[in-house]
């Protein structure tokens, strides 16, 4: 969800809305806000899945610390989507595990 | 555990709490700041000199009655919005509470709220008085409420 | 472009101030930092901070972020963003990738101001997408506006656990409770005030046991915990929440530092292991300082204090600035910093910082 409007910080600034693909899905996104901000303002939580015992991660530091919300970023796995800027037609992928290097 | 009862006796027995007698001969301001932190923009709010911290900055605030006018300039200056105004002389029945509030949407002159102490409970209801712009996005809502809730009340209940 | 004399790593709140000192007396300064935006962790601070006017007291942390910005552009000090400071080698050869190549910088004096990380805790369903550090979720909230769930339980009620409820409230979501494994509230009495006022229950002694969900968090156990930390049996609570923030302190981001083999020395308030200093801010390499959360987590007005002095002892060993004045200009800063720690909350911290210093003069003097 995002917050439109603010006590402190006020009403949200303008910026230029983009689409992304998640998993073959299109969602919106602001350019240059990271990809684990505009997935979650959409609602996915869940960004990958553990190699051996295939558990659900996501967002934990959102500083580009932890690697737990790492995605397959077009074609490159292992992106840290919370501190990876978006792009128009950027396209997204849950990882599996290591995730796999994609032709272009 | 802290709750009304707990942090009422803290903050009264703190040097920034008004005693009884000042409550009833008017608006005066009411500093709930009872632990030693470093912090003193209270001191410098006020234009009357009614707030004291000195050295060191750790000192509780000290509120000296008499200086007191109840201008409630230091309540939205307090980094902590940890400061209040009671007003005893509102009306015959009816006090007024002016709190710190940083929320949206704010409430509208006239408007009908819940008053909540300090450990958010219903208190009573109240009607807003007045919506003042106080300092950097901290505004100053006034409500009325029956005298009798003047040492509880301290928020009201957000709007959604 | 001519080469940094010196490279301050991290362009938060003790970066920033070290450079701008240093920059004023001349020195020829950049920052290097991994982010897109520089600011450290201020721009998401969006509460008032506390202190005297010296301190910015009254200020919001943005806004204390908005002038040192300024101020180090005024000063024209480089900083290099969307740059990682990957290694330190050789004393003064640091390892830089800016996305594209690997560069390295020979400074004649290195600061590193990387600031901290957040600690995490581990209990079952701790790895769940919607378990998120509470700086994490502040960071969302406040600078990307993204509210990553509506029910929220705060784990820690430290200032961190106690400021980001507040602002998990204004910015729209529902804290249902704040539980503190210890017997009392950690933070500043003001901060329990605010939150408790909005209805916000805040249950000491109370721990989270375990968060529950297929495949993201749908609830959070509770229960509490009698004087040994033993889980009271027949107290769990389960609690309906999509959200939950862990705010159970920091640690010293000093990896940096152990590579350039700083000593260290291990005092738990501060955050766990601080790489030694005096407190002239240089570790027991000499030429390289430290300042901020790295040297031990305070706060960011203890941060900029620190990184000034760094700055200034930086200039001074450069030769910008004769060792009186630096001293007088020290002085100002440590009399300030003196004013933060004191009191129930700050004296601990001084302990801290005494035994770090202490412990530098013991282990310098054995070398030499």
């Amino acid at each position: 969800m995002r917050i439109v409007d603010h006590p402190i910080l006020g009403k949200i600034k303008e910026r230029k809305k983009v689409f992304i693909e998640v998993d073959g899905k299109k969602i919106e996104a602001y350019e240059g806000e990271p990809i684990a901000a505009a997935l979650l303002a959409a609602g996915i939580r869940v960004f990958r899945f553990t190699a051996k015992e295939k558990e659900p991660r996501g967002v934990f530091c959102a500083i580009g610390r932890c690697t737990d919300c790492i995605m397959t970023v077009d074609g490159i796995p292992n992106v840290r989507t919370c501190v990876t800027p978006v792009r128009d037609g950027m396209k997204i992928k849950t990882q599996v595990g290591l995730g796999k290097w994609e032709q272009k | 555990m802290l709750n009304e009862q707990t942090i009422l006796n803290k903050v009264k027995t703190s040097p920034g709490y008004p005693s009884k007698e000042r409550f009833f001969k008017g608006p005066v301001a009411v500093i709930e700041c009872p632990e030693e932190i470093p912090c003193n923009p209270c001191e410098e709010a006020c234009p009357f000199g009614a707030i004291k911290v000195g050295e060191p900055i750790t000192n509780l605030p000290m509120l000296i009655e008499d200086k007191c006018i109840g201008c409630g300039k230091c309540i939205a200056n307090c980094p902590g919005l940890a400061i209040f105004l009671v007003n005893l002389n509102y009306s015959k029945d009816e006090a007024t509470i002016s709190i710190p509030y940083e929320f949206i949407p704010l409430p509208d002159v006239g408007e009908e709220v819940d008053v909540l102490n300090r450990e958010g409970k219903f208190v009573c209801k109240g009607k807003v008085i007045k919506v003042n712009k106080g300092e950097d996005h901290t505004w100053v809502i006034t409500v009325s409420i029956p005298k009798e809730f003047f040492e509880v009340a301290r928020n009201i209940k957000p709007l959604k | 472009m001519k080469e940094a004399e010196i490279t301050v790593i991290g362009a938060g709140p003790a970066g920033l101030s070290a450079a701008i000192e240093a920059a004023k007396y001349g020195a020829n300064v950049e920052i290097i930092d991994e982010n897109a935006l520089p600011g450290g962790q201020l721009f998401k601070q969006i509460h008032k901070f506390f202190g005297s006017k010296e301190h910015y007291a009254g200020t919001r942390g943005y806004d204390i972020g908005r002038k040192l910005l300024s101020e180090a552009e005024n000063l024209k000090v480089v900083i290099k963003l969307n740059t990682v400071a990957f290694g330190v080698f050789d004393k003064n050869k640091i390892g830089l990738f800016d996305q594209k190549d690997i560069l390295i910088s020979k400074p004649k004096k290195i600061i590193i101001a990387t600031g901290a990380s957040e600690n995490p805790l581990a209990f079952p369903g701790w790895t769940l997408p919607g378990v998120m550090g509470a700086g994490a979720v502040q960071t969302m909230i406040n600078i990307h506006r993204v509210l990553p769930g509506k029910k929220v339980l705060m784990v820690g009620a430290g200032n961190v656990g106690l400021i980001v409820s507040y602002q998990l409230l204004q910015a729209g979501a529902d804290v249902v409770a704040i539980v503190e494994a210890m017997p009392k509230i950690g933070g500043y009495f003001v901060h329990a005030a605010k939150v408790l006022r909005m209805g916000v229950p805040i249950l000491t002694s109370h721990t989270i046991i375990e968060a529950k969900g297929e495949k993201e968090v749908e609830s959070a156990t509770i229960a509490a915990l009698d004087q040994n930390w033993n889980l009271i049996k027949g107290s769990e609570k389960e609690l309906d929440v999509d959200l939950i923030c862990i705010a159970v302190g920091l640690k010293p981001e000093a990896d940096l530092c152990r590579m350039l083999n700083c000593e260290f020395t291990y005092v738990p308030f501060l955050g766990g292991r601080i790489p030694l200093h005096n407190e002239d801010m240089e570790t027991t390499i000499p030429g390289v300082y430290v300042a901020g959360d790295v040297s031990g987590v305070e706060e960011a007005s203890v941060a900029i204090e620190e990184g000034r002095i760094a700055g200034i002892s930086a200039a001074e060993s450069l030769g910008y600035i004769s060792e009186e004045e630096s001293e007088k200009e020290r002085m100002k800063c440590k009399n300030r910093l003196k004013a933060f720690r004191i009191g129930p909350f700050g004296s601990p911290r001084q302990e801290g910082k005494n035994k770090v210093f202490e412990e530098y003069k013991r282990r310098t003097k054995n070398v030499k």
